[in-house]
């Protein structure tokens, strides 16, 4: 089994609340689960969707083509409509329209029947309970679902919801005639899910931040929210700066006074920090930024996908020092990276990055919970120094002692100018030059920390597919498909500066004679010029997407065919 | 400490003046270098914690205070000033100054206020008078001053005071009484710049400059009259308090102690965030 559901409307109409109580209900069914949203920069009208993928088996990308369309509005239809499949169904609320939609659609007066539930607002329950009955699944796990959600609110509206899923259910039953979907319910254990702003957050907290600040810029909110709500049970401090600016300058200032922080924002936003990214650097603060992309530039796409800042992020800032740069593929990875990029962050006290953007951030994963002993943790703080400690002193690897202001009997002083041992401003051409090759000794190191590229596919293939970030699940089940027909592979990259040199030529070399057909979601190809640069690898062909919609692996699979086929 | 007594200052700064009423001010207050943290920008004003022994983070120009409110948030056992010019804090880093103000940190800002750009050789700042002529205001300087004291009784900022740095014995005492306020005290010091300012003189701050006295400064509407005041008499002092519950205080886990004190528990976080030992997905 292998279906994939759009439910679409306006915004405000409730497409999220139905996404969520779907994906909480096949993941209660054991279900494997992905999902991604697609929405616009507005708070009411336009036209929104949320996409939903089921199999018994491992997914991790959406779908072009979908099974079924649950169009809350009538607008929905003709917009999405071509992507259901010739044996799909189009879902409509048929109090909308006296219109039939000929072939292939079943209405249901879903707001009519809401209204003799009880009201409107229970819409969007008969709605869910039908598309579960054209799919012909038991309602029973939707209904447990229900009762969890509501039952705070009391029993009566848990129940008037309930009845509003059974109603919703039965009716379709009932009346899709033509409704034919195989289904399955391994009856499994229940599956949990995970975000690609959730893992951040989560990542961080296991990581012991205790400081984050921001300044709300989609899609990077998920992050501020997250963590806002586990301030008081993990004593985090949460501060909403008053700009990007004071944002990034602030988590230097926690940073500095001893505890982990940690900012986040996009592109725009991000912008704005430059400079106080060059500050961690030259005072050498641990300090932790999460830039979820989206299209730019300026305003660009709001509340849309891309992944055109790789090479800004990596270049940002002024002057020349080490930084990390982690670009999760997953939710799962995103948990892990954030974690280690605390703690590459600290050891070496160099400013970090977790690379997102809008299609990761708002997509949902089945994942197989945490394994613990993959969390990185330790303190690099030092909590004792006397009068003759020196904050920025020259060692062997270029990473001088951590200490904490008022803590320990010495005095921590750092500074934005070039500094000399204890910290304070100098001008001397030797301190400075000593100074600056102190920072970038680091690298050494840091590059050595670095994981090389993951390869999945046909073990001599004909082709393969290279990507970075986000883009992991499709290319996984673009290769999956593509294998079918043609020897297939593909290379990931999410851990990215320092290049992963040496591990990035090895992977290649075991694809001789293959083609290498660059994935990204931008239009210049962003990590197929890092590729280069860093390791004389050349990738002959390319595929990009810089629409503001992420890659779906069907229509990759078609698209990479295409080219096998025309070579 | 870089060598005191040689500060990249011009000979007849009112630098100097500050950074004695500082010294005096923090051996009246008793406090051990190790528990004072200066937090600055960048200018001439800024390079003060250079000179004196104490925490030190010279930051960017006009981002101290984000740095320093941070700072007291994470350890408030500290005591933590913020140190700027006016072209620093009034200028680069104005949002900061007022979002401060609101916020309310525990913390002092002292702003060396030469109404001149000092470091980068005598543009107008954002004090400087009306049609000043610089080499960067070829028409005279087109915008009236900012008020820094209007701006904070305006804001409800919970301290508002003006000194003068031809006078240590008394500067030292304002920065006390600033340091000794629980919440944002913004203390604005007036001082000549003997290369560049050729307006405002030590001489011209000299015959103006008065102490205000029977001046209540819970008194919300005498505090503006006075911080309107500008020009032939310039008051000196406290010109504005307000009772406000500093950002600390609103922070409910800091009740328990410095945060970085607060310690990491790894097992415990495990625990609380993904549920007891069910094993994977648990
Ligand atoms: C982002 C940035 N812009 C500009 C400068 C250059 N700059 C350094 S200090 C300064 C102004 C100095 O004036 P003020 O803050 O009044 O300090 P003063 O030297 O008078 O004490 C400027 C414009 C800088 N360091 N950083
Ligand atoms: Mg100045």
């Amino acid at each position: 089994m292998d279906l994939s559901f759009r439910i679409a409307g306006e915004a405000g109409q409730g497409i999220q609340t139905i996404g969520e109580l779907l994906v909480k209900t096949f993941s209660k069914m054991g279900l494997f689960v992905f999902s991604h949203q697609d929405y616009m920069s507005r708070i009411r009208g336009g036209n929104n969707f949320y996409q939903i993928r089921i199999s018994e088996r491992p997914i991790h990308s959406s779908q072009r083509s979908i099974d079924l369309l649950l169009a809350l509005n009538m607008e929905s239809i003709p917009l999405h409509r071509a992507h259901v499949k010739p044996k799909g169904m189009v879902l409509w609320d048929s109090s909308r329209s006296e219109e039939g939609q000929g072939e292939g659609s079943l209405g249901i007066p879903i707001l009519r029947m809401a209204r003799e539930l009880g009201g409107e607002i229970l819409g969007n329950i008969v709605a869910t309970g039908a598309l579960l009955g054209m799919l012909g699944f038991e309602l029973e796990p939707f209904l447990e679902v229900v009762k969890g959600s509501f039952s705070e609110k009391g029993k009566e509206i848990a129940e008037k919801n309930e009845r509003a899923a059974y109603a919703g259910y039965e009716y379709a039953r009932r009346e899709c005639l033509t409704c034919s979907f195989e289904v399955c319910s391994p009856k499994g254990e229940e599956k949990r899910l995970l975000g690609g702003n959730e893992a951040i957050g989560m990542g961080a907290v296991l990581s012991g931040v205790r400081f984050y600040s921001a300044y709300p810029m989609t899609p990077s909110t998920g992050i501020l929210n997250y963590l806002a709500s586990k301030a008081e049970e993990f004593g985090i401090i949460v501060e909403q700066a008053e700009d990007e600016i004071a944002a990034i300058n602030m988590v230097i200032g926690a940073s500095y006074g001893g505890v982990r922080a940690m900012t986040g924002s996009s592109g725009g936003g991000f912008a704005l920090m430059v400079e106080g990214l060059s500050l961690s650097a030259a005072t050498e603060t641990p300090i932790v930024i999460a830039e979820v992309q989206r299209p730019g530039p300026a305003t660009g796409l709001p509340t849309r996908t891309e992944q055109a800042d790789l090479l800004f992020v990596l270049f940002a800032a002024h002057g020349e020092f080490p930084r990390v740069l982690f670009a999760p593929g997953s939710p799962e990875q995103a948990l892990y990276l954030t974690n280690k990029a605390f703690h590459m962050s600290e050891r070496y006290q160099v400013p970090a990055f977790i690379l997102s953007d809008q299609y990761l951030a708002d997509s949902l994963w089945t994942w197989p919970g945490i394994d613990e002993g993959k969390i990185l943790y330790r303190d690099y703080r030092i909590r004792e120094a006397d009068g003759t400690y020196k904050r920025h002193r020259f060692t062997q690897d270029g990473v001088s002692p951590l200490a904490i202001p008022g803590i320990v009997e010495g005095l921590v002083v750092t500074d934005s100018d070039e500094h000399d041992e204890e910290g304070h401003i100098t001008e001397s051409a030797e301190i400075r030059k000593r100074m600056v090759e102190k920072r970038l000794m680091k690298l050494l190191h840091m590059r050595e920390e670095m994981e090389g590229p993951t390869y999945l596919g046909h073990r001599s293939p004909k082709i393969v597919l290279v990507g970075w970030g986000s883009t992991l699940g499709v290319l996984m089940d673009t290769v999956e498909t593509v294998n079918k027909k043609i020897p297939c592979g593909m290379l990931h990259f999410s851990e990215i500066w320092p290049f992963p040199v040496s591990k990035a030529q090895k992977a290649f070399e075991v694809l001789k004679g293959a083609i290498g057909i660059g994935v990204e979601n931008n239009a210049t190809g962003q990590f197929a010029w890092l590729l280069r640069a860093e390791a004389q690898i050349e990738l002959p062909w390319k595929i990009s997407k810089y629409d503001g919609r992420p890659f779906y692996s069907d229509e990759l699979s078609e698209e990479v065919l295409a080219y096998a086929r025309s070579i | 400490m870089q060598d005191p007594y040689n500060p990249a200052w011009c000979p007849g700064c009112g630098n100097f003046q500050i950074r004695e009423a500082l010294l005096m001010a923090m051996e009246k207050k008793g406090l051990r270098p190790n528990q004072i943290a200066i937090v600055s920008g960048i200018g001439q004003g800024a390079k003060m914690p250079h000179y004196i022994s104490c925490n030190t983070f010279n930051g960017l120009h006009g981002r101290s205070l984000p740095v320093a409110t941070a700072l007291k948030a994470v350890n408030h056992k500290l005591v933590v000033i913020a140190e700027a010019g006016d072209g620093d804090i009034y200028g680069e880093g104005g949002n900061h100054l007022i979002h401060a103000m609101r916020r309310n940190p525990d913390i002092s800002l002292f702003v060396h206020n030469n109404q001149i750009y000092g470091l980068t050789k005598g543009q107008a700042s954002p004090t400087s008078v009306r049609d000043l002529k610089t080499k960067t205001q070829p028409f005279g300087l087109l915008s009236e001053p900012l008020n820094p004291l209007l701006l904070g009784v305006a804001m409800n900022a919970s301290f508002v005071g003006r000194g003068f740095s031809g006078d240590v014995e008394r500067l030292s005492e304002l920065m006390v009484q600033a340091m000794d306020h629980k919440g944002f005290a913004l203390l604005d010091i007036l001082q000549p710049c003997v290369t560049f300012n050729r307006v405002n003189t030590f001489a011209w701050y000299k015959k103006r400059v008065y102490y205000l006295e029977d001046h209540d400064p819970f008194d919300r509407r005498s505090a503006f009259e006075r911080a309107m005041e500008w020009g032939e008499r310039i008051p000196l002092g406290v010109i504005y308090k307000a009772k406000r519950p500093t950002f600390e205080e609103g922070i409910p886990f800091l009740l328990k102690g410095p945060l970085v004190e607060q310690g990491f528990d790894l097992e415990r976080v495990k625990e609380a965030l993904l549920g007891k030992k069910e094993g994977p997905g648990g």
